[in-house]
């Protein structure tokens, strides 16, 4: 079963958002990094690129697949984990802490409303499986 | 489709108990990967070895007098080049010279071939080979329920297989095979593969195919760090690819002629089969298009279907692309227009969206030392 840290809220494009006053830490879960296999290359924003919630920010590359990955909240980048360039696999070592990928400082913390909780998100795991 | 549409190998529950990951490949329910995941399957082929399902494969037995003229006939390659215990690779042409499907010719004895063809395309094979049959004496028999077939692959396959069979495998030449048996159990060892690696395909009673699976698993030395690993088909894709090394359906299909794919060794123009006067007729006017090997310089990686730009126009399409796992680049097959096909061209690749740099090479990207 896929790890989902107790703390955070999630997206149904299985983005993970952490929040610490007005800034958005997102990345994508460990349901996502197991679906994709092997990641091998991210892109993701420039600082200062400004997003709707909703939006593509990124892609994530697998061996086999890309994947856009989407950003659950609107706002403007102000951080992104360069280090991912260099060693993508983080993104399946490590989903929730060192493969972190942007940091949004929101327009509108009212969108976090719609966002899961680890609970809501784990059921919703289910019902996509079935 | 449902998953009880699809088609099963006699693996199926070894894959699953494997912790594989199924997918519907070509109508087939098939592990894309393993926990291991695709790169570490694709290393572990390339340093020691890998073993694959290719179950699915589909086979057809064609016994007579005139098997040789009927599958020259039908065939680019020149199966009297082959001695008995001898196999080669080669293509079901149409008229115009376009490809039915590629495929292994085995020739056990001058009266008795053995044709393996892809899973995905086997009974529109079975359909044309047979509506060709005419005057030719040759009985045809679809053979895929009669195998299974397993692929050990990589620098050890020998030394582990060698200790399942008492067949000397070492007198195997490449793109020969043997009749002997595996862990006691009947099998035609091949001395082929799709992964540009040493290693053999063995074809066995598929009611013994978990036998010989897990015989080799465990031979292998599975579970050890530099034991045999089971790879899927996503690692299947990239060993072929990084050998350059052609997909039906990608680099051949019912649109292209083995000419423009690069594959001119496998169509012996001077014997006479169906399409070799349009394959003649390209020969010497020159194709449109050519199949090369490209590298990104960008970071960034093509995939399957991107388009190939040249100075802002288009000159072709991706046919195959992926990260290469062992050359740790960023590589692809695709088809340009002649004048543009030379080695070291920087052509642009179309990454949704943005055009970025790539340089035309030589194909094999990768060739294991021998």
């Amino acid at each position: 079963m896929a790890n989902i840290p107790e703390e955070l809220r999630y997206s149904k494009d299985h983005e993970w958002v952490q929040v610490e006053g007005e800034i958005a830490t997102i990345g994508i879960t460990d349901y996502a990094q197991e679906s994709l296999g092997d990641v091998v290359f991210v892109e993701l924003p420039n600082e200062g690129d400004n997003f709707n919630a909703h939006d593509a920010f990124g892609s994530v590359e697998s061996v086999k697949a890309v994947s856009e990955i989407f950003t659950p909240v609107g706002g403007e980048v102000v951080g992104t984990n360069e280090d991912l360039n260099d060693t993508p696999e983080v993104v399946n070592d490590d989903p929730y802490g060192d493969a972190w990928m942007v940091k949004v400082k929101m327009n509108n913390p009212g969108e976090l409303d719609g966002l899961l909780s680890a609970e809501e998100y784990e059921e919703y795991l289910k019902s996509e499986e079935d | 489709m449902t998953d009880q549409d699809l088609k099963q190998t006699p693996l199926n529950a070894a894959h699953r108990e494997l912790g594989g990951r199924m997918v519907d490949f070509e109508g087939w329910d098939m592990p894309v990967q393993y926990p291991a995941g695709t790169i570490a399957e694709h290393l572990r082929t390339r340093e020691h070895c890998g073993l694959f399902d290719v179950s699915h494969m589909g086979e057809i037995h064609v016994v007579g007098p005139d098997a040789i003229p009927f599958v020259n006939h039908l065939t680019t390659n020149d199966v009297t080049n082959l001695v008995d215990g001898q196999a080669h690779y080669s293509a079901l042409t149409y008229e115009s010279g376009t490809v039915v499907d590629d495929l292994l010719v085995y020739r056990f004895r001058p009266e008795r071939l053995f044709l393996v063809v892809n899973a995905g395309t086997q009974d529109k094979d079975w359909d044309w080979i047979y509506s060709h049959r005419g005057d030719f004496d040759v009985d045809l028999s679809k053979a895929s329920d009669e195998y299974c077939q397993i692929a050990i692959q990589g620098p050890k396959a020998e030394s582990i297989l060698q200790t399942l069979t008492d067949t000397d495998l070492s007198s195997i030449k490449y793109y020969h095979f043997a009749e002997g048996e595996v862990d006691g159990v009947p099998s035609i060892i091949s001395r082929t593969g799709y992964t540009g690696e040493d290693g053999f395909e063995v074809y066995a009673d598929p009611r013994k195919a978990r036998q010989l699976w897990d015989t080799m698993l465990a031979a292998g030395g599975y579970g050890s760090d530099t034991g045999i690993l089971p790879c899927g088909l996503a690692a299947r894709n990239t060993l072929r690819l990084e050998s350059g090394m052609s997909l039906y359906g990608h680099e051949l299909s019912d649109k292209i002629t083995p000419i423009e794919a690069n594959l001119g060794w496998i169509c012996k123009l001077k014997t006479d089969f169906i399409g070799c006067e349009a394959l003649r007729d390209l020969k010497e006017k020159g194709p449109d298009r050519k199949l090369i090997g490209f590298e990104m310089v960008d970071r960034g990686i093509a995939r399957d279907g991107f388009d190939i730009y040249n100075g802002g126009r288009k000159v072709g399409v991706v046919t195959s692309a992926s990260p290469a796992p062992y050359l740790k680049k960023n590589i692809g097959l695709g088809f340009v227009s002649p004048e543009l096909a030379g080695t070291g061209n920087e052509i642009e690749i179309d990454v949704r969206g943005r055009m970025l740099k790539a340089q035309i090479v030589p194909t094999p990207f990768y060739k294991r030392e021998r």
